[in-house]
Order: structure tokens, then sequence, then C-alpha cells
């Protein structure tokens, strides 16, 4: 697993994120749930915080390996992965800056160096503006069921991107995102369970 | 022609064939390090060996602009791909994942050997357990997406723990596959020569091989594609200086020299005198060559340079001779007053010669033989070689309106003395910053270019190597084992910040001892099966599933220990090549030190933190140099020396003229106007800002002895109305031959030579109008009649 496939990954996972804590706002109406109207929800979004569950079913593995933190998002670029358990790691998003501790180590990339991976993150801002055009270069979208319980899948248009990933399912009810499943490439997936504890104050 | 001057004439005839035969046989070099001193400890030794051989003297800096991001990265590939088959080349690194492949699987293969987490705690039960449960957990992060495929064959994590000792300097950003600027305007190569930083020729041909590659890949873009190539690096830096050095000494001999022979031809007003008059120059200039090229085995350009100023100083003799041999009393009156010139001068340039820095003492030896052989040549040659009815034109007139202004200019004797004293207090009162202590302000190179410079190796993040540990020892393995040992008291420093981290040749290829130690850890694989079902009791990963982990284990147990012919073709051979070397019999060992990014003081290494660790070091001669600190060091030291030896310079000039005159009140007179014209030209550079170096200190000793010759002019026994008109215009002329010849200098583009000029040409002049003003305000004040 070569360093720029890995970006690609945890990228990928961020923006996944990014949109789902984007996902906390007023439910739009009961049917004819469009990804226009979620796109609509989402622009609205300036901030969100929610604890989260993953649990990743990997091949190599007779368990699937579970951590758990808090995920934070603010408008207009920044999100956070704190995983407190089972070791602490963090992994903040902001700007173009790609920032991940570890114990005492730290480093951090620059997503432009990295031109691919950098369209994801246009997209993903693109989702939080509700700039449907720019996230449907990156990735094809198709949304399924009604407003109360749908699901939003994500299937990366790069190349590089699907060779690690083949899809992400975000699914939610209403206004409020449950999980987000990301299969991948060689067969192991993980979850992640959401609950939204608020707006950032 | 006296039958006493036939011999002289032969001796002279002899004396010049044979400095010509020297000069030829010469070795020039305009090589900076060949300025730079002859070290005295170790630290600066290393130093210097770094600067004349090391990675750094060897790295070129390489730009592109213009264009768009992929034609610039296009280039960037075509540009590195022809380099990387240039045996010119040793290392060329563009961002480009050439070596990625074989480094990875070269660090995977030989993990356990390579990995000082090797030992053997590791490998029982419990550190495996825990080892494994690490790795276990770092596969719920997403960090495990790079560990997980590889997991079954390294449970412990052993190459995860050679990444992050490897992984840790900055990188350049990236646009296109390739290393750019920050802001991506700019593609970014790297380029080592194989070529040493002192074999100029060679890294001058490096370079245009590069620029030629430059030219043909850009070639093959469309059209209109505007892209432009940027050159930097000490190795470019040298070779710039070379050819500027070459070139600014050509021409500043050919300017003065023209201006000198029109300044000549207007004074003599015959081509006969001209090229007699220049008879004692070019005896004088062979004689510095020769004598420095017989002393020091080369001779500097900028040393030849300096010469060309000689010319200023010893056209003078003749000058005297031609004008005033006319007047009465002919050389008899002027002849002793030009040797105790040249004797003050061989003091102020004596002191010179006892210096340590090579530049210093080469300048003090040509000056002293160039004006020893000038002045002996005006002295026996030329008289005898003077047609019968030789004559210039008169300059009686142009004397006697001299004089007149020698009077008028003593009217100004009070507004001068109190230039003087005003430029004292100025100088007094920035005596703080008077000299310019940083060793950089010798540097040839442009401001421009160095700005160049700092933007390219900014976005590089190429290592600033100013702080490093050295260790030496009898051979490479033994050298190996000393950086270990560095390294191990390093590495507590990188854990608690003090240190942002470093580099050590022992992380690629660790020593044989190392590595048999490590080999010896490992258990063999019956042993390594029956403990792993223990170590894995409660993980999720069973021990049936870490067969390849044995199976690695035992091979590693079989396997050769890593030799430096099995880093070729990864980038670890040019790591360990550039780190560890060969100087002389000796083995050496750089650990280049990173300042820590992060924490109480980033971008600032804890010095003392360091020579604490290394302190008592097994086999503790590992030396911790900090290079910027120890070159200013150096400078600061030679710069004392230097100031001493004016000083002791000064001290021989007024033993010179007590001796001599015998009369304190006559030292004293001569001395007073060169120390005003002295304290006037440091007062003057102060105010344009100028911090004084080595070589301003040389061109006040200049201004000194040229000066000297002036005043003793001034204060001989003229008619009791100063000097007799010839003597006035010869010193005019002569006064105007120096300030040409330095004045030129001044408007030089290498420092060094610019700094002599700006500070000999003023002075010069001054030093003739201090003389004048305040020569003995003799007879006239008495009463004696005007003429």
């Amino acid at each position: 697993m070569s360093r720029a496939a890995y970006l690609r990954w945890s990228i990928a996972i961020l923006l996944a994120l990014g949109a789902a804590l984007g996902i906390a706002g007023p439910a739009a109406a009961a049917e004819g749930w469009t990804i226009a109207q979620l796109m609509q929800a989402l622009g609205k979004q300036s901030s969100g915080q929610a604890t989260f569950v993953e649990r990743k079913h990997l091949a190599v593995l007779d368990q699937p390996v579970e951590s758990s933190g808090e995920l934070r998002f603010q408008a207009p670029d920044r999100l956070e992965k704190i995983t407190l358990k089972p070791r602490p790691e963090s992994l903040v998003l902001e700007g173009d800056n790609l920032t991940v501790t570890r114990g005492k180590k730290q480093f951090s990339v620059r997503l432009s160096d990295y031109g691919a991976v950098a369209g994801f993150i246009d997209s993903i801002r693109a989702t939080l503006a509700g700039d449907r055009a720019t996230l449907e270069r990156t990735y094809a979208l198709h949304l399924a069921g009604s407003a109360e319980r749908w699901t939003l899948t994500l299937l990366p248009r790069d190349q590089r991107m699907a060779e690690v990933i083949v899809r992400i399912n975000i699914a939610g009810t209403r206004g409020q995102l449950r999980e987000i499943e990301i299969i991948q490439a060689d067969g192991d997936r993980s979850v992640m369970e959401i609950v939204a504890t608020g707006p950032i104050r | 022609m006296t039958r006493r001057f036939v011999p002289a004439l032969l001796l002279w005839l002899a004396f010049v064939g044979a400095c010509i035969a020297v000069a030829a046989q010469t070795r020039f070099t305009t090589d900076l390090s060949a300025f730079l001193p002859e070290a005295p400890n170790e630290e600066q030794r290393v130093l210097v060996e770094q600067l004349r051989d090391g990675m750094v003297s060897r790295l070129l800096l390489v730009g592109i602009e213009g264009g768009d991001a992929g034609q610039r990265a296009q280039l960037s590939r075509g540009l590195a791909q022809r380099l990387r088959t240039d045996a010119a080349f040793g290392m060329v690194a563009n961002g480009e994942p050439v070596h990625r492949e074989r480094d990875q699987a070269l660090l995977f293969t030989h993990r356990y050997l390579l990995s000082p987490a090797t030992a053997t705690e590791r490998f029982t039960t419990a550190g495996l357990q825990q080892a494994i449960g690490e790795s276990v957990d770092l596969l719920a992060s997403p960090l495990g997406m790079l560990t997980k495929a590889l997991l079954p064959r390294d449970p412990t994590g052993e190459l995860m723990q050679l990444l992050e000792r490897l992984d840790g300097g900055a990188r350049p950003a990236t646009r296109e596959g390739v290393w750019a600027s920050r802001d991506g305007r700019r593609a970014l190569l790297l380029a080592q020569t194989r070529a040493s930083g002192s074999d100029l020729d060679r890294q001058q041909a490096a370079i245009s091989t590069l620029r030629s590659a430059f030219a043909a890949e850009a070639a093959k873009l469309p059209a209109g594609a505007d892209l432009k190539l940027l050159i930097s690096g000490a190795p470019a830096f040298a070779v710039d200086s070379r050819a500027t050095i070459e070139s600014e000494v050509t021409r500043l001999a050919l300017v003065s020299t023209a201006i000198i022979v029109a300044l000549l031809l207007f004074i003599y007003r015959s081509p006969t005198a001209l090229v007699l008059g220049l008879l004692p120059v070019v005896s004088g200039a062979l004689a510095g060559v020769a004598a420095v090229s017989l002393g020091f085995g080369m001779v500097h350009g900028v040393t030849l340079g300096f010469g060309t100023t000689l010319i200023g100083e010893a056209v003078d003799y003749a000058i005297y001779l031609f004008v005033q041999s006319g007047t009465r009393g002919g050389r008899d009156t002027f002849w002793p007053t030009i040797r105790l010139g040249v004797l003050t001068s061989i003091c102020g340039f004596g002191a010179l010669m006892f210096s340590g820095f090579p530049g210093l003492a080469q300048l003090g030896l040509y000056s002293i033989a160039g004006l020893v052989a000038a002045a002996l040549t005006t002295r026996f040659i030329l008289p005898q070689l003077l047609p019968a009815g030789f004559a210039i034109r008169d300059v009686t007139p142009l004397g006697v309106r001299l004089r007149g202004l020698a009077a008028a200019v003593r009217k100004l004797r009070w507004p001068l003395i109190a230039l003087a004293c005003a430029a004292g207090g100025v100088v007094y009162a920035q005596r703080d910053r008077l000299w310019n202590h940083e060793l950089a302000a010798l540097s040839p190179v442009p401001p421009a270019a160095q700005a160049l410079d700092l933007a390219l190796r900014t976005d590089v993040g190429a290592p600033d190597v100013r702080y490093m540990v050295v260790v030496r020892a009898a051979d490479a393995e033994a050298a190996l084992q000393a950086a270990e040992a560095a390294s191990d008291r390093l590495q507590p420093l990188v854990e608690s910040g003090a240190i942002g981290g470093f580099e050590s040749p022992s992380l690629y290829l660790p020593s044989r001892a190392r590595q048999l130690e490590r080999k010896a850890a490992l258990p063999d694989a019956a042993e390594l099966r029956a403990r792993l079902p223990e170590a894995t009791h409660g993980l999720p990963l069973p021990a049936t599933r870490l067969e390849p982990f044995v199976d690695d284990v035992a091979a590693a147990r079989e396997r050769a220990p890593l030799t430096r012919a099995d880093l070729d073709g990864t980038s670890f051979a040019i790591a360990v090549d550039s780190l560890l070397m060969r100087q002389g019999e000796r083995w050496t060992a750089l650990l280049p030190l990173r300042a820590p990014t992060t924490g109480a003081h980033p971008s600032e290494i804890d010095t003392a933190a360091v020579r604490h660790a290394l302190e008592g070091a097994p086999g503790s001669d590992a030396l911790f140099i900090d290079m910027k600190g120890e070159s200013d060091r150096l400078y600061a030291g030679y710069f004392r020396e230097a100031l001493q030896l004016s000083l002791a310079g000064v001290l021989g000039i007024v033993a010179l003229l007590g001796a001599t005159l015998r009369s304190a009140r006559r030292v004293i007179r001569v001395l007073l106007p060169l120390a005003a014209s002295v304290l006037v030209v440091v007062a003057g550079l102060l105010l344009a800002g100028v911090a004084l170096t080595i070589l301003h200190l040389v061109g006040l000793l200049l201004i000194v002895a040229v000066g000297s010759n002036y005043a003793l002019f001034f204060d001989g026994k003229g008619d009791g109305d100063g000097p007799p008109p010839g003597t006035l215009a010869s010193m005019l002329f002569a006064n105007l031959t120096t300030v040409a010849g330095f004045g030129v200098l001044a408007f030089s583009s290498v420092p060094v030579l610019q700094a002599i000029g700006g500070t000999v040409g003023p002075g010069a002049l001054l030093a003739l109008l201090f003389a004048a003003t305040l020569a003995r305000p003799s007879c006239p004040a008495a009463g004696a009649p005007e003429r």
C-alpha cells in the first residue's frame, strides 16, 4: 500500500464524514426526496458534532476491530476525526492540510500535492455548499429510499481511487445520519455508526 | 651606459626571465575554498572539508519556470531522465518515485537487520504479544491501510518502525507528480555531481551538461512554451565566481592599464617615457606572481586582481624619477624618500605574510615582492636606460600652480582637522558595528543569486546542514559503529524534542557488528512458532495465520549481513555515500541534525543538550559541529589575527620612521595625515552602511603604505615652502594613477576587490590632501618672501 493510496482512502473517509455531519439540518419535504433537496439541506449546515463507533471487517482478522471517538465539522473546511479508543489518534483536515497525530508522531501533507485526490476535497466542499455539479465530477451519486430512510451511494469516478474504494454508502433518516459504510476493493469493509450530538458551540 | 651598469642589467634581465619562467609554470586558481583558512582545529577541519568536498558542495538546485504546470513537469521528467543516465551526476531527484519499489523491497527484506527495535526482548512471548497487539490496534486507524496486507509477514510492525525513522525531513510539494515550489509556479529538481566541490572543471562540465539537457528537452515542447532554467547551489556559485573573477581580473587590468597609460601619455608626452615607466610595474607584477607561486604553489585569482592595483603604486616610482630627475637635486633628493616609502609598505604588508589566511598571506607576499622589484628596477635599471637628453615636458609651471594650491589648501587646515575629528567621533560612536564578523561577507555570490538560492532551498526543503555530529574511524565498519554509538545518544533527544531528528549512514547500513547482534536476537523457527499461540492469545489474529512471519524470521537468520553493494539501485546508496566517506586514511561518518518543527523551541536545536548527550559516548571523539557558528568563529579568529598583524605592521612603520627621521615630532607629522585619512575613510564606509571586512583592513593598510610617500615628501627638506614644484607635480600624477588603479576596483562585482578599491581609492586622495594640509606650516608664516 503506497502512501498516496492510503491518503486517498483516508481523505475519502473524511469526505464522507463531512457529508454526513453536514446532514443534520431540518428534514426536507417528506416525499420526492431528491439529491437536489439533500444538497440544499447540506448547504445550510455550518457545523456539526457527533460520536462514532467504527468496525472494520478485515480478512486478515477473525473479528472486526473496533474504534470509537468523536467527529467534528466546521464550515467551511475543517473536518476532524478524533479517535479515543483503542489508541488516541486524530485526523484533522483543514483547508489544504491533512494532519495525522498518533502518540508523539505527527505528520502533515498538503492535499494539493495529490492532484487527483484534491478533486475530492473540492467535491466535499462543493457538497457542503450544495454544489452538486462539482460533487458529481468526482462521484457518481445514487440516492435511494425516502426522506425517512435514505441511502446515498458514492461511486468514485477516478480510476486510482476506485482501485482502493469500491463505494461509500451513507445512510440516514431525514436530517439524521446513521451510518457510513466503506467497501474496499479487497473485500474489506468498515462500518461507522454515527450519533449526532449537535452543532459546535 | 656605464660599465657598472652592465652586470646590473644582466642581473635584471635574468631575474625577469626567471620570473617569467616561474609565472609560466604557475597554477592559477579561482576556487574560493583556496581562500579558506587552513583549519586550526578538528571541527574547523571538518567544516573546510565539507565546504570543499562535502555533499553540500556537490548539490545543484534546479528550478524550472514558465509554461504551465504540465509542461514544467514534462520538462522535469525529461531532464531528470537524461541526467540519471549521465555519469557526471550521482543522484538526481525530482519527486518521481524512481527508487520507491526497490527501496521498499530492500527495507522489507532486510527489516530485521535494519530495525533498531530488533532485540531479544522483542521476540520473547511478552515482547511479541505487545508488538502484535500494537499492530492490531493500528488496523483500527486509517494507518492500518498501510499495514494490513503485510500483517501475516510482519505482525510486529518492523517496517513501520523503519519508515518512521527514515521519514522525517521536510518534503517539497508536488505538482503533476514532480516536485514544485509552494506556490506551484516552479518545478524543482536536485542533482548531485559526482565531481567533488573543488574540481571546478568537472563541476562546470556538469552544469553545461545540465543546460544542454534542458535545452534539448525544452525543444520538445510546442513552440511558444517559454521555459526558463534556474540553477543554484554551491557548484553553480563556485563556477560562476570563477568565471566572474576571471573576467573581472582581465577587465580590471585592461581598464586600469588603459587609464594609467592615457594619464602617463598626457603627463609625459613621450612614448619612450611611457614604455620605460611601465618597466618597474611589469617587473614588480612578475616578481609578485613568481614569489607567490614559489611560496604557495599556486596563485589565487583574487591575488592577481589585487595585483593589478599594484600598477597604481609601482608606476609612482617611475613618475617620481622622471619628473624629479629633471629638476634640481635630481634623484638624490627623492630616492631616500622613496626608499623609506617602500620600507614602510614592506612593514605594512610584511605583517600580513604571517596571517593564517592563505589569501592574506598571498597578498602580503605579492605586494612585498612586487614593490621591492619595482623600486629596485626604478633605482638601478631605469636611470641607465634613459636615453641621452631624455626629458619629459616641463612640469614646473604646473608644480608652481600646485604650490599655490597647496598653500590655499593649508587654509582649509581647520575644517579638515574638524572633519577628521568628526570622522573619529563617527567611528567611536559606531565602534560596535565597525567590523563584519561573518564569513559570508566575503562571499563573491551576488545578492540576487543568494536570494534565488534561498528561495529554491526553502522550496526543496533541502537540509540546511547547520548542525552535524561527525565521527571518524580507521575503517568504514568502525565509523558505522561510532555513528551507531552517537545515534544511540541522539535518539532520546528526538523523543524529548531537543532535536527534530537526525540522519546517519547507520540507519541505511548498520555496522556489521550491529547486524550480527540483531540476527542473534532472532529466535529459530521452532521456538518462535512455540511462542506465538501465547503471544496472540486474546487477539483476533490466530497464530496459525502467522506462518509467513515464522518463515521470514527464519530467512533473516540465514541471510548474510547487508553490505554497501546491496544498496545499489536504491536511494539509500546515495544517502550512505553522502554520509559515510573516506578521507585520506580515515573514514568519516556525518550525522546531520534537524531542528524540531514543533515544541517549546521550534526550528531551534538545543545545542547544550546535544553536547551533553554526546559527552562520554563510547569512543567519545564524536564532534558536534555548528557549521555556521564554526565558520563565523573561524573567520573571527582570522579577523582578530589580521587586526593584530595590521597593528604590528603599523607599529613597525612607526619604529621605522622613528629610526629614520630621528624626531618624534616628524614621525607624528608623517603619521597624522595617514591616521586622518584612515579615519575619514572608515567613517565614510560606516555612514554608507558598510561594516568592515578583513579586505577593508587590507585596504586601510594600503592607504598607509601609499600615503606614507606623500607625507614623507611633504615632510622632506623642501626649501622651507613645502616640496619643490617638480615633486608636487609628481605627487599629483602619482596620486591620480593610484586613484585610477584602485578606483576601477571599486566598481568590481567581486566584493573582495570592491572592498579594497572602495577603501584605497578615496583613501589615497584623502592622504594627499591631508598630507598637504597638515604639513609643517613652514616658513611663510615666518615671513619668507614669495618668489
